[in-house]
């Protein structure tokens, strides 16, 4: 009951928490079951900044108990440094400006150890200066359209070249897909992405009228006209496949259509970057089989990690129906290497952290090593799998190895020069290593 | 009087182009009428070297069941050419997912049926009945999209002399979708000899001149063009614009030119009249949410930015509904009709008991008042319900599409909901315009006081009203779960568009409310082809400013004393 309350109303546990400390107790109420530990020693807080109110709730909540989840987990083992984990959860309610006071209020306040946080890009680029300016550490779990790398902010989702560009390559060399549909929302990560795989397509001599780009508003639910054209796009003679950046809420409505009309899995297949487990499970999965995905983490993997991760999930959320997703998984490796990095520095310290973190390994769900890279991003593999009706991923995909995150595009004019490294000497988000300059513009 | 009858005449004349247009589809229908084809793209299937032994379907089956991906295609090749009578049931059955197995040493392959809550399973390779699918353990074989096409085109080549005419016809036209080979050619050619079915014999035609469009002979090309002339299917049009551009004899492709020419015209037509349809539907979806608007806002002068809370309320009935019925999806989004309404417009009733009537005069107010109002629900549905969207299916009878020709098919959920969005218009204007509630409810908005002095309860009537608004709003959420997302945002797509619509249509005018909303949706539909769904909908919103302007009343503004007030 009591840590139900604690999940529900954050800010009023939260003081009554600080009483509680004042008190002398040292632990947190949400922590209470796990106080016959021998921890000692004043807790260490970790900032949970996921919107739990708002249009992006249904993405973020499940992220908010992901980390709940796992600093129980750690503290049931014994807490970090000796010391108990507290998770300070704020809810920045879907509202962009609002992240940025959140993430103030965890470091200057609350002085956090680090922050795990944020879904939407414009989300992260309003934390940023935050983090900055005031030297703390943000874990980034979602796939993200890349050009940037912050030295506080670590990247546990992927970047470009860890989704989209094999994507397009499973299409164009094992499906002969010649034309391509590159839908999107209109907003910063559709964009880039799509300016990014339409470079990457011309490079592989895809010619101009085999592109078809098309940009919609947010949560549009009125696809008629777009799958009437993407059909007649694709009924010219060659394979034809949609690329789909759109976001979440937009999907039902766009897939519903396209099964309406008549536009199947087979003739012309959608693989989308934004659509996982988790938004599959509030859709009729029906008219979607056959459609295809690109992550990094299915919960269909078969490896005793995720095995283990998932029934853990459902021991703690308390209902064995709810699903598992890749930015889920991205917390799991970014929590674990946070944890590794701060038992390597033997502090929790900003600045060692983040020097410690740079290299530390920790095993993902796939049955691989992630490893953090020096720009501040991490490997992955990335695995295509098509919807099943029962709302699942079949693999029928996957990468040989662990792909290294770019936070550069090697495709863009602009950044295709541009490298990013965090370790001595450069120690720069922004490196032309052909000019040895560093222009400092991280993002 | 009299003005009222000429604007009656008024809308009876907007009335006539849409009426008009129906009707001109469904006599275009009736005339070109074809069962449905699917239009599949003409892509390559790629078989891969075998390296599966040939074998009866008895031997084949277990290996089927122990395969990956790719052996499992090069399977379903040789179950194809194993030539079993079972052959093609069990190739059907892999490619719908019914296709289990049971886990077993040799694994036992099972057809698991599509129909009911507990389907029975066969033997796949003898068709013995093994019971039902509660009592056997078994795990669907999957396929991926590379062999959904394999299995197609197989299942097609078998299905060339089956005794179902619709069925030899939808074979063909599958392969013509695929990638016609010498093998495929001659069973076409085969076929055609012997085939007595016109349509079939058709359809077999332009399949063999599509094949021989590849043929070296420019005569031949030529005579192929010839029987594709006139041809509506994608896949004729597009090898004739290839050939228009590619082929090495000037006389081909300028035979080939004209042939294009020849439908170019009606393809526009006929596209032309999909815009009108998109457009007709996107404004049916505008005035299901702005219908009950036209009341609560039109009529009584409340602006209730709850509206859109109160359309989410009936999405989330429907899918209470079919929680309740899970067996009967088909009825159970008409039973949901009239419970939306009850319970948007319970909801409505207590709204307006609770909380408007003490702002009643108080524009500035209720509107504070009810965006809170609007937060609070979205916030406990949150709660209730979790953040994440609710899953509601779409009945068989609102999936697909119907096929009018290869270049014009309109589908059924929009068609309904363009229906559905009519008939309760229709349902508002009578209840208005007919019943003792609607003269009362007419009465109370014009003059308060004075329908009082004759016996009019006006603050009954104003929560009946709101009641009435808030139910319709609940029913438009009926409709909105089979095209878009069930969850606790649904309603804020939805409240702009819907103020827009009453506002552009004239405030307190129903018939306004129904033109507004088809107008702005065809508009809508004209631009997104040119300018794209993002700024089709600014130039929208700038030109509906502009024209506010111009006539801060809308299109059909109230006239009279009543109105001034």
């Amino acid at each position: 009951m009591i840590n139900h309350d604690r999940e529900t109303y954050p800010m009023m546990s939260r003081r009554f928490a600080s009483k509680l400390l004042t008190g002398g107790m040292a632990l947190g109420l949400g922590l209470a079951s796990f106080s016959t530990q021998a921890q000692q020693g004043e807790p260490i807080k970790v900032g949970v900044l996921h919107s739990l109110s708002g249009t992006m709730a249904i993405s973020e909540t499940t992220l908010k108990d992901t980390m709940l989840m796992l600093i129980a987990e750690q503290n049931s083992k014994g807490g970090l440094l000796g010391r108990p984990l507290e998770a300070v959860v704020v809810d920045p309610a879907s509202d962009w400006p609002l992240f940025a006071e959140r993430a103030r209020e965890l470091l200057e306040q609350e002085k956090v150890a680090a922050i795990f946080g944020a879904w939407t890009s414009v989300s992260r680029k309003s934390v940023l200066p935050v983090v900055e300016e005031l030297n703390g550490i943000l874990f980034y779990p979602v796939q993200y359209e890349g050009e940037e790398s912050s030295r506080n902010v670590f990247y546990t989702g992927a970047a470009p070249n860890q989704q989209a560009i094999p994507a397009v390559d499973y299409l164009m060399n094992d499906l002969g897909v010649e034309r391509w549909v590159l839908a999107g929302t209109d907003y910063v990560y559709p964009r880039t992405t799509n300016r990014i795989l339409e470079a990457y397509l011309k490079a592989n001599g895809v010619a101009d009228e085999d592109i078809m780009i098309n940009y919609t508003p947010f949560g549009h639910a009125d696809w008629q006209s777009i799958v009437s054209d993407i059909k007649r796009f694709g009924s010219q003679g060659k394979m034809t496949a949609v690329v789909s950046t759109i976001n979440g809420d937009a999907n039902v409505p766009f897939y519903r259509e396209l099964g309406n009309q008549g536009v199947s899995s087979a003739d012309i297949p959608v693989v989308a970057f934004s659509v996982g487990e988790e938004e599959l499970s509030g859709i009729d999965t029906g008219p979607l089989v056959g459609h295809m995905a690109a992550w990094n983490y299915f919960m269909s993997v078969d490896t005793p990690e995720n095995a283990a991760f998932i029934e853990n999930w459902h021991a703690f959320i308390e209902d064995t129906d709810r699903v598992t997703n890749d930015p889920m998984e991205a917390h799991y490796v970014g929590f674990n290497m946070w944890v590794k990095a701060v038992e390597k520095a033997g502090t929790t310290d900003v600045d060692a952290v983040i020097d410690a973190m740079v290299g530390v390994q920790v095993p993902n769900l796939t049955g691989g090593i992630a490893e953090m890279l020096p720009n501040h991003h991490i490997t992955k593999p990335v695995l295509i799998g098509e919807i099943q009706d029962d709302g699942q991923f079949l693999t029928v995909w996957e990468t040989d190895d662990l792909v290294p995150g770019d936070a550069w595009s090697r495709f863009l004019e602009d950044s295709k020069n541009i490298v990013a490294d965090w370790t001595d000497p450069i120690r720069c988000g922004n490196y032309n290593p052909a000019t040895e300059t560093c222009s400092g513009q991280n993002y | 009087m009299n003005s009222m009858e000429r604007k009656r005449f008024r809308h009876l004349r907007l009335w006539a182009p849409i009426l008009l247009l129906w009707s001109l589809a469904s006599v275009l229908h009736a005339q070109d009428q074809q069962p449905d084809g699917e239009d599949a793209d003409t892509a390559m299937i790629e078989s891969a070297p075998t390296d599966v032994e040939p074998g009866t379907l008895a031997e084949l089956l277990p290996l089927l069941a122990k395969s990956n991906l790719r052996e499992r295609a090069q399977l379903a090749d040789a179950i194809a050419t194993a030539g079993h009578p079972r052959s093609a049931a069990v190739l059907a059955a892999l490619l719908k997912g019914q296709l289990h197995s049971i886990p077993d040493d040799p694994p036992r392959v099972v057809i698991v049926s599509a129909v009911g809550n507990d389907p029975d399973v066969v033997d796949a390779a003898t068709g013995e009945p093994l019971g039902r699918a509660s009592g056997v353990d078994s795990k669907r074989i999957p396929v991926n999209n590379l062999m959904r096409r394999q299995l197609r085109t197989l299942i097609a080549r078998a299905s060339l002399d089956v005794a179902d005419p619709a069925a030899r016809e939808a074979a063909v036209r599958e392969l013509m979708g695929s990638d016609i080979d010498d093998d495929v050619r001659r069973l076409l050619m085969e076929r055609a000899a012997v085939e007595d079915n016109a349509t079939v014999r058709e359809a077999l035609v332009t399949a063999v001149a599509l094949a021989k469009l590849g043929n070296e002979d420019p005569l031949v090309r030529i005579e192929a063009i010839r029987n594709l002339e006139g041809s509506l299917l994608s896949e004729a049009r597009a090898s004739l614009a290839r050939i228009a551009a590619n082929d090495p004899d000037p006389s081909v492709r300028k035979v080939a030119a004209s042939a294009l020419q020849s439908v170019q015209a009606r393809v526009n037509f006929y596209r032309f009249l999909e815009n009108v349809f998109f457009g007709l539907s996107l404004g049916s979806v505008l005035l299901l949410a702005a219908i009950g608007l036209a009341i609560t806002f039109g009529v009584m002068g409340v602006i209730n930015m709850a509206h859109g809370e109160l359309i989410m309320l009936g999405a989330y009935t429907t899918w209470g509904i079919q929680q309740l019925l899970p067996g009967y999806i088909d009825i159970s989004v008409l039973i949901a009709i009239p419970a939306a309404f009850l319970v948007a417009g319970t909801v409505g009733v207590a709204i307006e008991r609770g909380v408007i009537r003490f702002l009643y005069g108080r524009p500035l107010e209720t509107l504070l008042a009810t965006f809170g109002l609007s937060l609070i629900l979205q916030q406990t549905v949150r709660s209730l319900f979790s953040p994440l969207n609710r899953s509601v299916s779409s009945p068989s009878w609102m999936s697909g599409s119907l096929q009018i020709n290869p270049v014009l098919s309109i589908t059924y959920n929009r068609l309904y909901i363009l229906i559905f969005g009519l008939m309760v218009f229709a349902a508002l204007v009578t209840v208005l315009k007919r019943t003792d509630m609607g003269l009362k409810l007419r009465a109370v908005s014009q003059n308060r006081t004075m329908s009082r002095a004759v016996g009019v309860r006006a603050s009954w009537v104003d929560a009946l009203t709101f009641g009435l608004g808030a139910g319709i709003a609940g029913v438009a959420g009926v409709a909105l779960s089979q095209l878009t997302n069930v969850g606790p945002n649904l309603g804020q797509a939805y409240i702009i568009d819907s103020f827009l619509v009453v506002v552009f249509g004239g405030v307190g005018n129903l018939w306004g409310t129904l033109v507004g909303a088809m107008g702005l949706g065809i508009v809508n539909k004209f631009l997104e082809p040119y300018a794209g769904a993002v700024l089709a909908k600014i130039v929208v919103l700038v030109l509906v400013i502009l024209f506010i302007q111009k006539r801060p009343r809308g299109l059909f503004p109230q006239k009279g004393r009543a109105a001034e007030g």
